[in-house]
């Protein structure tokens, strides 16, 4: 099978919207080469769980493919249409399994030494594509807040060291109330410029009361499926002939019902899943849990406000009584947290900062109910320190 | 806008960072660079085509005949800045105040193939990027080192061991060539299935059971040259409880097989003894202190196994040791993955690693910028011990030779 060949009958097993979409398009999938297309599939299949801002990109993306004239076509996309495939790869599922398809041609493109000229050809892709749609600012200067060190009395050594050169270090913020201020910011944020999935908490633990409209996500509130997954990862690779290609392949299956999560937000509850499903380590440590969902919110939501409150994480045990252990057993690492948790905020800036409007944004760092903080904005001097008393209101201001 | 590729189009802040190094052979040749100045300036270390020590040279003159080799892979992967730039050297102070005077060190070992850890150990020992499935328990389709050795010197069995840290690893020590293959490889001692077999699982000893941390639920069925229990006592000279005794004063996998290496050098003395760390890959599972404190705990045991060949009769004054990662990590700037966390991106740092060698014959406190293959190994090691390596694709390290 091959783009060429599709029809619309093809696409009856995806959700609606993403059916709707696909057979909307039909004329620009078919062509498109084998190496290209699952991987837009891949994305398109889940189109009714995307957040707006990844509709709109895909929307973009399959427009500027019909817009494209022969000989324009041909220089997008002659790369991907040097690609040999194997005849196993050609014979693949790819409609309903673009996801499969992709793994299956990563290793393919590995063993046969094509990967860096895929590579070539994605990255080529991937900046004309950014050159005639490039992203649309954001509706107000984005505001990343990441809060470290919950737990921990002390660090092993400096805090901030990678993001210090970017901004101001702050010696002496008054620490009390610090999180309920913070999160308040975000909240009036959220007021201020509502916007679908455009507001984000989230917590590396439990979370705090907040009031305000933010899209919440939480390690502590999704336990319970933490541990449905585990049960559920033990008795499959206790299956003879199990393989990780297989257990991944079964993760990627897997429906919030399975876990027992609620569904009744969609968007919302896919997103949670695939942290579980799709995320490493995100089911074992709490502070890589807090990492990749921001990672991952930054990356699909593109939000203009994201909060993120790491927490500790247990301390390391061995994978698997990790994954099947006692919980009443578990016990906290706050120290290797804050370490973990000083990194994430690194990551989180970065991740931020790979997103439209990047040269407005600003970014808060504080270590939890200590006086030490860190700010980067267009408007503060880089690699600054300041020793005197401040406070968040102050430190805000400044940046929001 | 982004497009619908995992491997994503640079950024502006991706050009940022990337801005001096627009292809991978340029950033290849700049980390190589990076790495000579942080090692000339933190470990006093000359650049090799302009240094030739009157101390290299005294040391080369005494070169016996009966020469060994230990190779160390420094594994899971470790990246520059928490290893060799400015920021991570305290990471590894043994590498740099200990190890690094001493040895010959190449700042660009490139590796080309696929960047799992099973199928990149496996082409570091046949000298061919191979291409076996990473997670699978199948032997090198290429002859490895070990057969090498054994066929070319008819050399025994008992001459030739690999210690390696994950189950997955068990075929590594011979491969499915028709021509070498079966009963010309190496033994492979698997320490954590060892200790599985000695303890029963018991619970005392599961920081010491983790597998393999790409794939941490699933562990392939052994199969081919294990290391039978019963060879605990035979070789080793360990009883099983005196096994047990001391595994539980280890803190990881990677003690675990230092400690079954040192007792092995003790014991058997092999001549060519191939050791796979691999406790840094703890970093697939995204914290960032359990990553460092690995590559810390890497850095020590490298030095402890070269004191042990220092301090081992059998060892002292004839034995080369060459220390060398299968690959390196992603970088914090590409966008396609999540930086130190995994090794999926195949950009140029993730590619682009070291490699030292130290031991009679070896000059010491040099630093070659030249870039080589990581299949330069195995003909450098048929070299250096004077077996054949016909099959292999990498050629012969002359700097160390």
């Amino acid at each position: 099978m091959f783009p060429s060949d599709l029809k619309q009958e093809h696409f009856r097993d995806y959700p609606p919207l993403a059916r709707k979409f696909v057979t909307a398009n039909l004329a620009a999938l078919r062509r498109l080469p084998l190496s290209f297309l699952p991987s837009l599939l891949r994305e398109a299949i889940e189109y009714d769980f995307k957040f707006p801002a990844e509709r709109k990109a895909l929307e973009k993306e399959i427009a500027n493919v019909n817009a494209l004239s022969p000989e324009q076509f041909k220089e997008w996309f002659g790369g991907f249409e040097r690609i040999r495939l194997s005849p196993k790869l050609e014979h693949f599922d790819w409609i309903n399994l673009p996801g499969q398809f992709v793994e299956q041609l990563s290793a393919h493109l590995w063993t046969t030494h094509q990967l860096d000229a895929f590579r070539n050809a994605a990255t080529d892709y991937g900046n004309r594509l950014h050159a005639v749609a490039p992203p649309e600012p954001p509706a107000m200067r984005r505001l990343g807040i990441t809060v470290v060190g919950q737990g921990a009395n002390s660090s092993e050594g400096p805090l901030f060291r990678k993001l210090r050169p970017h901004g101001a270090y702050f010696t002496h913020v008054n620490p009390e109330n610090g999180l309920q201020q913070l999160l308040g910011g975000a909240a009036a944020r959220a007021q201020e410029h509502p916007a679908s999935y455009g507001h984000w908490y989230i917590d590396g633990g439990q979370e705090a009361p907040c009031e305000g409209a933010l899209t919440r996500v939480s390690y502590q509130a999704l336990e319970p499926a933490r541990t449905a997954l585990s049960a559920r990862l033990q008795k499959e690779i206790e299956k003879p002939g199990m393989g990780p290609e297989t257990l991944r392949t079964l993760l990627a299956q897997l429906r919030p019902a399975d876990l027992g999560l609620d569904d009744s937000e969609p968007v919302l509850t896919r997103f949670r899943l695939k942290l579980l499903t799709e995320g490493s380590g995100t089911q074992i440590f709490s502070t890589t849990f807090a990492q990749w969902a921001a990672r991952e919110a930054l990356r699909r939501a593109q939000p203009l406000t994201l909060f993120v409150r790491f927490a500790p994480r247990q301390r390391q045990r061995p994978m698997n009584e990790l994954l099947y252990g006692n919980p009443a057993s578990r016990e906290l690492d706050p120290l290797g947290s804050l370490v973990d948790a000083d990194m994430g905020a690194y990551y989180n800036w970065l991740n931020q900062q790979r997103l439209s409007g990047a040269a407005q944004a600003s970014f808060l760092v504080w270590y939890e109910g200590h006086g030490e903080a860190l700010i980067i904005g267009p408007s503060v001097p880089r690699g600054t320190v300041s020793n005197d008393a401040t406070d968040f209101k102050a430190l805000l201001s400044w940046i929001a | 806008m982004s497009s619908s590729f995992s491997i994503k189009a640079p950024t502006q802040l991706d050009k940022h960072f990337l801005r001096k190094s627009a292809s991978p052979l340029e950033l290849s040749q700049n980390l190589s660079w990076n790495r000579r100045e942080f090692l000339r300036t933190a470990a006093g270390v000359a650049l090799g085509s302009t240094l030739v020590s009157g101390r290299s040279i005294a040391r080369a003159a005494v070169l016996p005949n009966d020469r060994k080799v230990v190779v160390i892979t420094f594994g899971g992967g470790a990246r520059d800045q928490e290893t060799f730039a400015p920021e991570g050297q305290e990471n590894i102070p043994h590498l740099m105040r200990e190890l690094i005077p001493q040895s010959t060190f190449f700042t660009q070992v490139v590796n080309r193939g696929i960047l799992g850890h099973y199928v990149a150990t496996a082409s570091l020992a046949t000298g061919v990027y191979e291409s076996v499935n990473n997670f699978a328990s199948l032997p090198p389709e290429n002859p490895t080192v070990f057969e090498y050795f054994r066929k070319d010197l008819r050399r025994p069995a008992s001459d030739t061991f690999v210690v390696a840290p994950s189950n997955g690893f068990n075929r590594i020590g011979e491969s499915s060539h028709r021509s070498y293959g079966t009963g010309l490889g190496a033994q492979v001692i698997l320490p954590k299935h060892l200790l599985t077999a000695a303890s029963s699982g018991g619970r005392d000893y599961e920081h010491l059971l983790r597998d393999n941390y790409e794939t941490p639920l699933y562990s392939p069925q052994l199969s081919g040259n294990e290391f039978e229990l019963r060879q605990l006592e035979m070789l080793l000279k360990l009883s099983v409880d005196e096994f047990k005794k001391h595994a539980l004063t280890l803190s990881s996998p990677d003690e675990l097989s230092v400690y079954i290496a040192r007792q092995l050098m003790r014991q058997k003395a092999p001549s060519l003894l191939w050791i796979t760390m691999h406790d840094i890959d703890i970093a697939h599972a995204g914290a960032y202190s359990l990553y460092i404190d690995g590559i810390r705990r890497t850095d020590r045991l490298c030095a402890e196994i070269w004191k042990a060949i220092q301090s081992e009769p059998e060892y002292a004054g004839k034995t080369t040791l060459f220390i060398l990662p299968d690959f390196g990590r992603d970088s914090d700037e590409d966008s396609g993955g999540n930086g130190f966390q995994h090794h999926r991106t195949g950009d140029a740092l993730s590619r682009t690693t070291w490699m030292m060698a130290l031991g009679p014959g070896i000059r010491e406190g040099v630093v070659h910028d030249r870039a080589l293959d990581s299949t330069d190994l195995v003909p450098t090691l048929g070299a250096k011990l004077g077996f054949s390596t016909a099959l292999a694709r990498g050629k012969p390290i002359q700097e160390v030779l």
